[in-house]
C-alpha cells in the first residue's frame, strides 16, 4: 500500500473540499471494499477522505411511506434497525446476510452502492424496491443509478448522503452465496411495492444488477411461486467462475427467484 | 501410571493456552532484533519462463533499500535438497533436478523466488521490488498431470523426459494379476484426489542473524522441525557446521505439513543476513502463501478390486499419477509412495495388492505433506472402491467390510506393513450404534418429505503413524533417521524441564508431555515444563509430522524418565542404606520395600546436585536423555460415518452428522485428542466438500485467495459425535498410536459415499471431491439425461 494523506472532515462541505483539492483523492466509509483493493495496489489514492466524522450521514428514519437510511449506516445497523425490520423486513434480512459479522459492522450502505460490486446485495434491493439514492447535490432513481459493473451515475466528487426505500406491500430476498467469499452468486429481490412488482437480480451478470421483465409480468398476473417456476433464465451474459459457471448461475437465478416469491408469503 | 487429576488420562486444560489466549504467544513474526532490516521476496508471475538479465539498479536506488540479491548473486550456494530418494521399477534413481534458492536460468512456477530486496521497512522493500526488471521469455507451461504427460509437453526440467520424476511400484504384480484371473467379480474405479492449499493461520516467516564475532548464524523460522532445517540448510545449502547454525522455531501457528519442508526463503534469508551482517526479517503475505507454501494431494488414480462370489477381496490393483509440482520439496517424493502405496491393505485381508505410482513435475507450487500425507489419498480410493463393490455386488456396505476385516495380529500385509494390533469390529460396531445406522431409512424418508435427498456413508480406515524404524526407512531411500530424542532434567528442588525434539504447531505438547512426566515422577503437573523448538537447547530431533510426536517423541521422554528413576533409585538406596534393588518408586517417593522408610524425588534431586553424602562412582546431577527409534509404525484405525442432505434444486450438500469411532491408542489427554480429531475432521470435510486448488492451463493459480478458495468454517460443520475404542500399540511402552491426522484420513470417503448414497435414487453413481453445489447439480442434470 502506498503512502497517502488522510483527511477526517466533519462536514460535507469540508469533505468535498478535501476531495476536490486532492490530486487523486477517494472517500472512505467502512473500508471493506476500498482497503482490500489498496492493499493489492489496484487503487493507490494520494488522499483518503473519511466520511466517519461527517455530520448528517447516519441514522435511519421511518417516514411513513418510506424508510430513509443514512449513507454511513453499517449493514449491521440496517439489519438491527427496528424501523427497517418493521417496515421492510426483507431489507433487514438482506443486510444481515452480507459477508460476515466483521464486514457487517464496518461496511456501509453508501460504500456498497458507490462501489457497485456486481456481486453485492444492495443493488438488488434498491432496484427491486425502487429506492432513491440521495447525494450531496441531487436525488437519483435506482433505475438510473446502476450503470454496469463498478459503474454508477455518481460524479467523481459526489457523495451519497442517504438512501430512501419506499415501503412495499411485500418483499423478500433469496441469496445463493459464494461458499468462499459469501458474496452473491445469485441474489434475487422480489418486491411488490409502489413501483409495481419488481424482480431484481445481483451477482449473476457481468453488467451488474438487472431486472427480469418476464417474471415481473408473470407475477403481476399472479403473485405466486408457480407463476415464475416455469420461467427459464438464459445463461447468456451470466458470469462464470470457480463457484458457478454461466449455466448453473442462470439456474440458480430461477431457483432464487422462486424462493424469494415463496418467502413473500 | 497413577492417573491422578492431571495425570495420564485426564483432560487437563492446556498450559500453552494461557499465553495463546491472552495474546502472549511468541511467534516468529513477534521477534524483532536490534538493527533488523526487512526482506521482500520478488516472485515469478509467470509459470514457466527463461530469465535473462535481472535489472536491479532502480530498486537498489529506491528509498531505504540496502541490497538486492538475485540468483546470480547466490550462485555457488547449494540448491534446496530433498529428503527421500525413490527408485523406479527398473531400479533407476528418481530424477532429482537442482532447485536453486533464487531462480537462475528459469522460473518454474508462479511464486518461484526471483530476488530478495532488503530495506529499512517492509513497505520500502516491497515497493522497491516493483522496480526490478526481469528479462523473461515465456515458455509453455504444464499446469496439471494431464498436461505434463501429453505428447510433446513442455519440459519443466530438461533432465526429466516426459516430466516423470519416477515410476515406482510396491506389491507383487504377478500375484495380483493371478488374483484377478481367479476372480468372480472385478470392480473398478477412477478417482481424483483434489489438490489442496494448506492455509495455516500463521503465515510463514523468518528472521535471520549473523554474528561476525562468533561466526554464528541464527535463524528464527516457522518450522515443524527445526533440527531438520538445520541439517538441510547447514549441510546441503550453506555448508555451515551445526555448531555455527542455530535454528529456533518459537510458537508455531499451525502447519498441517506445510511447515515441514526446508524452504528456499530460509536459505535466502540466512545467506542474506551473512552478506549484510545485519538481521533480516521476512513475513510471507497471505496471497504469497497461497502460491509458495507447499500444496497437498493432487493424484489421479484408477484402481480395480477382485472379489470372489461371496464378496471376499482377492486382489487390488492401483495405478496412480501424482503431481509433485515444479521442484522436489523435502518429503515430496515419499508422500505418494511410502506413505501411500503401502496403505492399500487397509483393515482388510486382501491377499494380493499391487500399486504403481508415476510422479510428475509440473509448473505448479511444489507439493509436499499435508495432514495425512499419502494416507488420505489411499484411504479415499480404497473406501470409495469398497463402497462401489458393495453396490455392484448387491451387498450391504457394512457387511462387505466386516467380511474382509483383519482379525488376527500381528498381520503381515502384502504391501510391506505389519500391523501389531487392532480391533476393527469394535470401532465399526461402536460407530454404527452411535450414528444410529439402523435407523437411517426413517431419516431418509423424513428428509424426502421435506424435498431433501438424505444419504449416509461409511469409511472403515486404517492409517500408519510414526514412520519408522530408521534402518528400514533408510533402506527405502530416506535421507534422515526417524527416531526422536527426549531429555528430562530434574532440578535441585524437584521441578522438571523436559526437552523434546518434536515440536508443537498447535497440538498441545507442553500439556501432554507434562502429564506423562508428572504422572511418572509423581510431581505436580505445574512443576513440569516442556522445552522444544530450539536447536541450541534440544540434543536433536526430527520434529512433528505424521502423527509421530506422542508415539515416538513421547516414548523417548518416557524412556528418559525411566533412566531418571533408575538413577534416583541408586541415590535413594545410598541415603536409606538399602540396596537399589529393594527401592520402589511410587507417587514421587523412593521407598525401601516393605518399610515406611522413604525419600522424595525432591530430596533425591537435591542430593544429586549437592552430593555430600553420595554413592561412590555415581555422577552427580539428575538429568537423562533417551533416543528412541521405534520398531514399527503405529496403526490407528476406526470408522467414520457421515450423513448428508442434498437440495436437489441447487445441489447444495448439507453435512448433517458426523460420527467417529476411533482407536488412536493410549489417550493421555482426552480433551486434546478430541480437539485433534475435530480439527482433522474439519480438514477432511474441507477436502470432501469445499477446498479445491485450481490452476489455469497457463499455470496461473486461479484459486489464489479466500475469495474463491473455500476453507471450512464452523457453520459448515455439524457437532461431531466422537467415540473411542482403544487397543494399545504393542511396541511402545505408552501404547500410543497417533491422532493428529485421523480425521483428514478417515472422513473424506465417508462424506462422498454419503453424497453418492443420497443421489443414487436419482441415478448418480459417482462424485468427485469437492462435492460443491455446482458439481452435485451437474451430476443430477447428467443423470436426468
Ligand atoms: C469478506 C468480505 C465479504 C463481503 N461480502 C459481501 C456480501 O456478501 N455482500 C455485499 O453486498 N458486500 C459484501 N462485501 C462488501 C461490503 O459490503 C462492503 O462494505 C461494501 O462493498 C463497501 O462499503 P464500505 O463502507 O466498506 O465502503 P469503502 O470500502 O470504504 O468504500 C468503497 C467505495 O465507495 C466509495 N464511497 C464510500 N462511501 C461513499 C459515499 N457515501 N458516497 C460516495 N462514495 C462513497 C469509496 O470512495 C470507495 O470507492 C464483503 C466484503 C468483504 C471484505
Amino acid at each position: 500500500m502506498n503512502d497517502f494523506t488522510y483527511h477526517a472532515p466533519t462536514s460535507l462541505d469540508d469533505a468535498l473540499a478535501a476531495l476536490r483539492g486532492a490530486e487523486g483523492g477517494t472517500l472512505i466509509a467502512g473500508g471493506q471494499s476500498l482497503l482490500p483493493i489498496m492493499k493489492l495496489n489496484l487503487a493507490a489514492p494520494t488522499d483518503v477522505v473519511s466520511l466517519a466524522g461527517v455530520a448528517g450521514l447516519d441514522g435511519i428514519s421511518d417516514d411513513g411511506d418510506s424508510v430513509t437510511v443514512g449513507a454511513m449506516c453499517t449493514h449491521a445497523q440496517v439489519a438491527g434497525s427496528a424501523a427497517v425490520q418493521g417496515r421492510i423486513p426483507a431489507l433487514a434480512a438482506m443486510a444481515d446476510g452480507i459477508g460476515d459479522a466483521q464486514v457487517r459492522n464496518a461496511g456501509t450502505i453508501g460504500g456498497s452502492l458507490a462501489h457497485n460490486d456486481p456481486a453485492a446485495d444492495y443493488p438488488a434491493a434498491c432496484v427491486a424496491l425502487g429506492a432513491t439514492i440521495v447525494t450531496d447535490r441531487r436525488e437519483i432513481a435506482s433505475d438510473d443509478y446502476f450503470q454496469g459493473m463498478f459503474m454508477t451515475a455518481l460524479e467523481d466528487d459526489e457523495i451519497i448522503t442517504a438512501v430512501r426505500f419506499p415501503v412495499p406491500a411485500r418483499a423478500a430476498y433469496a441469496k445463493f452465496a459464494n461458499p468462499a467469499s459469501k458474496y452473491a452468486v445469485a441474489g434475487v429481490m422480489v418486491a411488490d411495492g409502489p413501483a409495481g412488482v419488481r424482480v431484481a437480480v445481483t451477482g449473476a451478470s457481468g453488467d451488474g444488477v438487472f431486472r427480469m421483465a418476464g417474471m415481473e409480468a408473470a407475477l403481476g398476473g399472479s403473485f405466486s411461486a408457480e407463476a415464475v417456476a416455469g420461467i427459464g433464465v438464459s445463461s447468456d451474459g451470466m458470469l462464470s467462475d470457480t463457484a458457478a459457471g454461466a449455466e448453473y448461475r442462470a439456474h440458480l437465478v430461477a431457483v432464487m427467484a422462486k424462493r424469494a416469491v415463496e418467502a413473500c408469503g | 501410571m497413577s492417573g491422578n487429576g492431571t495425570g495420564i488420562g485426564a483432560s487437563v486444560k492446556r498450559k500453552e493456552d494461557a499465553r495463546f489466549l491472552t495474546g502472549r504467544g511468541r511467534y516468529t513474526d513477534d521477534i524483532n532484533l536490534p538493527g533488523q532490516l526487512y526482506g521482500y521476496i520478488l516472485r515469478s508471475g509467470m509459470a514457466h519462463a527463461k530469465i535473462g538479465a535481472v535489472h536491479t539498479d532502480a530498486a537498489k536506488a529506491a528509498p531505504g533499500v540496502h541490497a538486492v540479491f538475485t540468483g546470480k548473486d547466490m550462485e555457488g550456494v547449494g540448491g534446496i535438497p530433498t529428503g527421500w530418494l525413490i527408485h523406479s521399477k527398473d531400479g533407476s534413481p528418481m530424477v532429482e533436478p537442482a532447485h536453486p534458492a533464487l531462480a537462475t536460468d528459469k522460473v518454474r512456477y508462479v511464486g518461484d523466488c526471483v530476488a530478495i530486496v532488503v530495506a529499512e521497512t517492509a513497505e520500502q522493500a516491497r515497493s522497491a521490488a516493483n522496480l526490478i526488471d526481469v528479462e523473461r521469455e515465456e515458455l509453455p507451461a504444464v499446469a496439471s498431470i494431464e498436461a505434463a504427460e501429453a505428447d510433446g509437453a513442455a519440459l519443466v526440467h530438461d533432465e526429466a523426459p516426459g516430466n516423470v520424476c519416477y515410476d515406482w511400484e510396491v506389491g507383487d504384480r504377478a500375484a495380483t494379476d493371478a488374483a484377478f484371473d481367479a476372480a468372480d467379480h472385478v470392480v473398478s474405479i477412477d478417482v481424483v484426489n483434489n489438490r489442496l492449499i494448506p492455509n495455516a493461520i500463521e503465515p510463514r516467516a523468518a528472521i535471520a542473524n549473523f554474528d561476525p564475532a562468533t561466526g554464528e548464524y541464527t535463524l528464527y523460522t516457522t518450522s515443524q522441525n527445526p533440527h531438520l532445517v538445520r541439517l538441510l540448510l547447514g549441510a546441503f545449502v550453506l555448508g555451515l557446521p551445526e555448531h555455527k547454525l542455530r535454528i529456533v522455531a518459537p510458537d508455531v501457528g499451525g502447519g498441517f505439513g506445510s511447515k515441514i519442508p526446508h524452504y528456499a526463503e530460509e536459505a535466502i534469508l540466512t545467506w542474506t543476513a551473512g552478506q549484510l551482517g545485519r538481521p533480516v526479517k521476512w513475513t510471507c503475505e497471505r496471497l504469497d502463501a497461497f502460491k509458495s507454501d507447499t500444496h497437498g494431494r493432487d493424484h489421479i488414480s484408477t484402481a480395480k478390486l477382485a472379489l470372489d462370489a461371496d464378496g471376499h477381496f482377492l486382489g487390488l490393483h492401483v495405478t496412480t499419477r501424482a503431481n509433485l509440482g515444479a521442484y522436489l520439496s523435502t518429503f515430496a517424493t515419499c508422500v505418494p509412495t511410502y506413505l501411500y502405496g503401502i496403505l492399500f491393505a487397509g483393515p482388510y485381508t486382501t491377499p494380493a495388492v499391487y500399486c504403481e505410482v508415476k510422479s510428475f513435475f509440473t509448473n505448479t507450487v511444489p507439493v509436499d505433506a499435508l495432514r495425512g500425507a499419502g494416507r488420505p489419498e489411499a484411504t479415499y480410493l480404497l473406501e470409495r472402491l469398497v463402497d462401489k463393490a458393495a453396490v455392484e455386488l448387491g451387498m450391504d456396505r457394512v457387511e462387505i467390510r466386516r467380511k474382509n476385516f483383519i482379525r488376527e495380529f500381528p498381520y503381515q500385509t502384502p504391501v510391506a506393513l505389519q500391523y501389531d494390533q487392532g480391533d476393527y469390529d469394535a470401532t465399526l460396531d461402536l460407530a454404527l450404534e452411535a450414528a444410529d445406522w439402523a435407523g437411517f431409512e426413517a431419516r431418509r424418508a423424513e428428509a424426502a418429505a421435506r424435498g431433501k435427498h438424505r444419504g449416509i456413508g461409511i469409511s472403515t480406515f486404517l492409517e500408519a503413524c510414526g514412520i519408522a524404524p530408521s534402518a528400514v526407512v533408510g533402506s527405502l531411500g530416506a535421507r534422515a533417521g526417524l527416531y526422536e530424542s527426549g531429555s528430562v532434567r530434574v532440578h535441585p528442588t524437584g521441578s522438571v524441564s523436559v526437552f523434546t525434539g518434536t515440536h508443537s504447531h498447535g497440538q498441545g505438547h507442553e500439556t501432554t508431555f507434562a502429564q506423562i512426566v508428572s504422572d511418572m515422577l509423581g510431581v505436580d503437573f505445574d512443576a513440569v515444563d516442556v522445552v522444544h523448538g530450539d536447536s541450541a537447547k534440544i540434543p536433536f530431533g526430527m520434529g512433528t509430522y505424521g502423527s509421530r510426536s506422542l508415539a515416538v517423541g513421547g516414548t523417548a521422554i518416557y524412556l528418559a524418565v525411566e533412566k531418571v528413576i533408575e538413577k534416583g533409585r541408586k541415590i535413594a538406596a545410598h541415603l536409606l542404606e538399602a540396596s537399589a534393588e529393594d527401592i520402589e518408586f511410587e507417587n514421587g517417593s523412593f521407598t525401601v520395600a516393605g518399610t515406611d522408610r522413604s525419600k522424595t524425588l525432591g530430596e533425591v534431586a537435591l542430593t544429586a546436585y549437592v552430593p555430600h553424602n553420595y554413592p561412590e562412582g555415581l555422577e552427580p546431577g539428575l538429568e537423562e536423555t533417551a533416543f528412541y527409534d521405534p520398531l514399527n509404525f503405529t496403526f490407528p484405525a476406526g470408522t467414520h460415518i457421515a450423513e448428508v442432505e442434498v437440495d436437489p434444486e441447487t445441489g447444495e450438500v448439507e453435512l448433517v452428522a458426523v460420527t467417529g469411532a476411533d482407536d488412536v491408542g493410549r489417550i493421555i489427554n482426552p480433551m486434546i485428542v478430541d480437539g485433534q480429531l475435530h480439527g482433522g475432521l474439519a480438514h477432511g470435510i474441507g477436502q470432501a466438500l469445499l477446498e479445491e486448488c485450481v490452476y489455469q492451463d497457463d499455470g496461473q493459480l486461479e484459486t489464489g485467495s479466500y475469495m474463491n478458495y473455500t476453507m471450512p468454517r464452523a457453520a459448515d460443520l455439524p457437532f461431531f459425535n466422537i467415540n473411542h475404542n482403544t487397543t494399545l500399540c504393542t511396541h511402545n511402552p505408552l501404547g500410543a498410536k497417533g491422532v493428529g491426522e485421523v480425521g483428514s484420513i478417515g472422513v473424506p470417503p465417508a462424506v462422498i459415499n454419503a453424497v453418492i448414497d443420497a443421489l443414487r435414487p436419482l441415478g448418480v453413481s459417482d462424485m468427485s471431491m469437492p462435492a460443491t453445489s455446482q458439481r452435485v447439480w451437474q451430476a443430477i442434470q447428467r443423470a436426468k439425461g
